[in-house]
């Protein structure tokens, strides 16, 4: 190990170079690597609901000048919608997981207590058959019953709301932490009035939109008889989605001519485009990590091929005076360990002072410790990969090479 | 003795091609990502309206209650003026032109078969929307100070709309159904979109919205036409009202042409304030009121999405470490020419001379790596013109960001050059020719 360390200080200024090279990469690479597990993550967290089987459209009542009131014909379109070749269940839903527009609201642990409140917690409303149509699971608890489903809309004067809801895991872990929510009550208004019983839990629910008011999916479902202006949601069997979407306006636009379909979506692309941003990111990482790793090793490659250049004669010395090929294998070999550790010790540190400002700055997360030992290994492999061919062209030199020239 | 040492260049990189190649690919991989970001943060915080933004600016008041608190997550209400306040500004008249203005969208009613009702966007505004902001017509004109009094039902189409609805012929004189009501045609306005539309609200998505219609602010009120963008109250009552004191939801923007006008219009500000708190509808700090300039406005506003500012630093870091690795490249290679640079030296080139030489060597890596770069450069905006984010359209290199690129690529393998090539003319001439 002496000599390997000996030798190193006559190219000072290079070895510097790669082992900061190196330690640029185990900064940049190991970063990269956390946001891309981190996005990689959001993207497979599950919504909560089939996402492959469901259709779902909103209209706009143009009713306007026309008298009439708006909703008026929602009764008619479920109809026409649940008469659709390849549907098989319609509900009316306030929103589905992603799909934009949503309504928060705060709830409150105790009865006329306003200290007692959860703020920005997201309210889902759906008409009976909700919970089976979206493919919603309930996994404590029970769904709603069809006499629990009442008139009500949180716009309107006068009504009375539900008195039974559904929550979320997080939900329910936030009102009652480490208890069983299940028969607890909370309430909707500061004056104990609009009490809400749990019946059952569902451990997964996204919101429709994800932000840091609202958070990921932290929700509450209400059973009403039907949403005006809320959106259609239709089961389908996967094969016959295309078709669904396609038919769905004209299906709609004839109940009512007088109207404009303002969406009308397959629910796997709502939940694709949800995170085009996200998969755009890993995609920039993944293309500048592997760029940045392919430069990095084809840059030790070079330098490696220089050096054994330059050695070629000392190699022959040392083969001459009795050091086999492996000797001469293992000391290149060696020697790039000694400087990819060198750079990962320097990387390491980088990376964590990067993701503290990251988090400063952007609002990231905190990194796990762990993501250092992925980049250390992925840059000792990358090293000694890179290594292998000039050690290898190193051992084949002949011990003859001693002999020749001065 | 340029051309000599270009030669000299040439000859020594075509020696070593695959080295050559791998610093070539390196600086243009490093400048290419660095050049696509650089490119869409640059079209991003551009002039939304070059030669007339420098004259525009934006006052803001706090007319917030001392109780009311300002969350991270949610719009910042002082961003927007109240519609009495709106008013006193306009009245007051204290810039060289002013207008108040907020968006909406509204239904349109073609009054044509072949045609279904359809959502436009526009805006609602003051008489001196158009001169303020240099709105181009192609026929007619905007309306008067007098119609804004009036609430006159009068509008002003943009080029492609009254071509949608009136096809070639004018447009002018003809009568539109928006929403409920009837609006005269008065003037049908160019193309014009400044990106972004540095004057929305900032709830919208700037970079792609455009207006196609605009009516007067006073019609949209006394109509109570739909508004969109955010509306912040902070009363109980009367907060859904549009003319309500405690909710804002108007952008206002000033022609201030002088230095002394701009400080005049911000101590009016301040009196203003003042004098609100005195009358007891404002309490917070008459001094909390500000006048941005567009630019500043934009830079408050902060645009620029969080991934975009995160992917220019991971190709600037990307650039650091390619140029690290030339560096290192660079070295390797000329102290393995120190025999031929010590023959050079002792037939009488001096360290400059080599420095000089070793130098164009460098800045001719720089010259190709910049060219691969210009080309991966267009790849990655091409890449990005795929997203479907509001700015993604924008995202396109013109002329001055071309130049730039290879000036860029040039100055960072001089740069990287420099301490190899310091290195290699430092080599003892003696020793080497000794050991040759």
């Amino acid at each position: 190990m002496h000599p390997i360390i000996s030798a190193l200080k006559h190219h000072k200024t290079t070895v510097v170079l790669v082992a900061l090279e190196i330690a640029l990469t185990c900064a940049i690479v190991t970063n990269a690597l956390f946001l891309i597990g981190d996005r990689v993550a959001a993207i497979r967290a599950p919504t909560g609901v089939s996402d492959n089987e469901l259709v779902w459209a909103q209209t706009s009542g143009l009713d306007l000048g026309q008298g009439g009131k708006a909703g008026d014909d929602t009764a008619a379109d479920m109809a026409a919608l649940q008469g659709m070749p390849g549907v098989e269940s319609v509900v009316t839903t306030s929103g589905l997981p992603l799909s934009g527009d949503m309504f928060s609201r705060s709830v409150y642990r105790r009865s006329g207590d306003k200290g007692s409140s959860l703020d920005n917690v997201v309210e889902y409303m759906g008409s009976p058959g909700m919970l089976r149509t979206l493919g919603i699971k309930v996994s404590e608890g029970r769904d709603f019953l069809p006499k629990e489903h009442v008139d009500y809309d949180p716009f309107k004067k006068g009504q009375l709301p539900p008195t039974v809801a559904i929550i979320t895991r997080t939900l329910a872990e936030e009102l009652w932490p480490g208890q069983d929510p299940l028969g607890k009550t909370f309430w909707q208004d500061s004056n104990g009035k609009d009490a809400l019983q749990v019946v059952g839990v569902v451990d997964h629910l996204l919101n429709p939109q994800i932000n840091n008011a609202q958070g990921i999916d932290r929700s509450f479902i209400l059973p009403v008889a039907m949403v005006r202006g809320g959106l259609y949601v239709l089961r389908v069997k996967p094969g016959a989605r295309g078709a669904v979407k396609r038919d769905l306006p004209e299906v709609l636009t004839r109940i009512d001519p007088l109207r404009m379909v303002t969406e009308d979506h397959i629910y796997s692309d709502t939940v694709s485009d949800f995170y085009h941003g996200d998969r755009a990111m890993i995609w920039v990482l993944v293309v500048v990590t592997s760029c940045l790793l392919a430069l990095t090793a084809l840059g030790v490659v070079g330098l490696s091929s220089f050096w054994v250049q330059q050695r070629t004669r000392q190699i022959g010395i040392r083969r001459a005076i009795g050091a086999t090929r492996r000797d001469i294998l293992r000391y290149f070999q060696f020697e790039n360990l000694l400087i990819v550790t060198a750079g990962i010790v320097i990387g390491s540190l980088g990376a964590v002072g990067l993701n503290l400002w990251l988090m400063q700055r952007y609002e990231l997360a905190h990194m796990p410790l762990a993501w250092l030992a992925t980049g250390a290994v992925v840059l000792w492999l990358l090293g000694q990969l890179a290594v292998l061919g000039p050690a290898l062209r190193a051992a084949r030199v002949p011990p003859v090479v001693a002999t020749r020239s001065v | 003795m340029l051309g000599y040492y270009l030669n000299l260049a040439l000859r020594s990189l075509k020696r070593t091609p695959i080295l050559t190649g791998l610093m070539v690919l390196a600086t243009g991989l490093g400048i290419g990502a660095s050049m696509t970001m650089l490119t869409v943060l640059h079209v991003m915080t551009d002039d939304p309206l070059p030669g007339r933004s420098a004259q525009l600016y934006t006052p803001h008041l706090d007319p917030l209650p001392l109780e009311y608190k300002l969350r991270d997550d949610s719009p910042n209400p002082t961003d927007d003026l109240t519609w009495p306040d709106a008013m006193a500004l306009l009245k007051a008249h204290r810039g060289v032109r002013q207008a108040a203005m907020a968006g909406g969208s509204l239904l349109l009613w073609p009054g044509r078969s072949d045609l279904r009702p359809f959502y436009v966007n526009g805006r609602y505004a003051t008489a001196d929307f158009f001169a303020l902001f240099g709105v181009p017509f192609e026929r007619g004109g905007g309306w008067s100070a007098a119609d804004d009094a009036a609430a006159a039902q009068v509008v002003v189409l943009t080029e492609t709309l009254a071509r949608k609805l009136f096809g070639t012929g004018n447009a002018v004189g003809q009568t539109v159904r928006l929403g409920e009501h009837d609006f005269r045609v008065i003037g049908v306005a160019a193309h014009w979109v400044p990106k972004p539309l540095f004057y929305a609200d900032q709830t919208g998505t700037q970079y792609s919205d455009a207006d196609l219609f605009f009516l007067p602010l006073s019609a949209a009120v006394s109509q109570k036409l739909q508004v969109s963008g955010n509306r912040s109250g902070w009363a109980k009552g009367d907060e859904t009202a549009l003319t309500s004191a405690n909710m804002s939801w108007l952008q206002f923007w000033a022609q201030l042409d002088t230095p002394a006008q701009i400080a005049a219009y911000r101590q009016y500000l301040v009196d203003y304030s003042a004098q609100q708190k005195a009358l007891g509808r404002f309490q917070r700090p008459p001094t909390n009121a500000k006048l941005y300039s567009l630019m500043g406005w934009l830079a408050h506003e902060n645009l620029v999405p969080n991934d975009v500012r995160l992917q220019l630093w991971l190709a600037l870091g990307f650039l650091f470490v390619c140029m690290v690795n030339i560096v290192a490249l660079l070295l390797a290679k000329f102290l393995r020419r120190s025999g031929e640079i010590s023959v050079r030296r002792a037939l009488g080139a001096r360290r400059r001379d080599i420095f000089v030489q070793l130098g164009i060597e460098s800045a001719l890596i720089g010259v190709a790596g910049g060219a691969l770069g210009v080309a991966i450069a267009q790849l990655g905006l091409w890449s990005i013109r795929q997203r479907p984010d509001d700015y993604a359209r924008l995202a396109q290199m013109d002329a001055s960001m071309l130049l730039g690129t290879l000036m860029f690529a040039v100055v960072a393998s001089v740069l990287a050059g420099l301490l190899p090539a310091w290195r290699a003319c430092r080599v003892p001439p003696a020793l080497q020719l000794k050991a040759m």
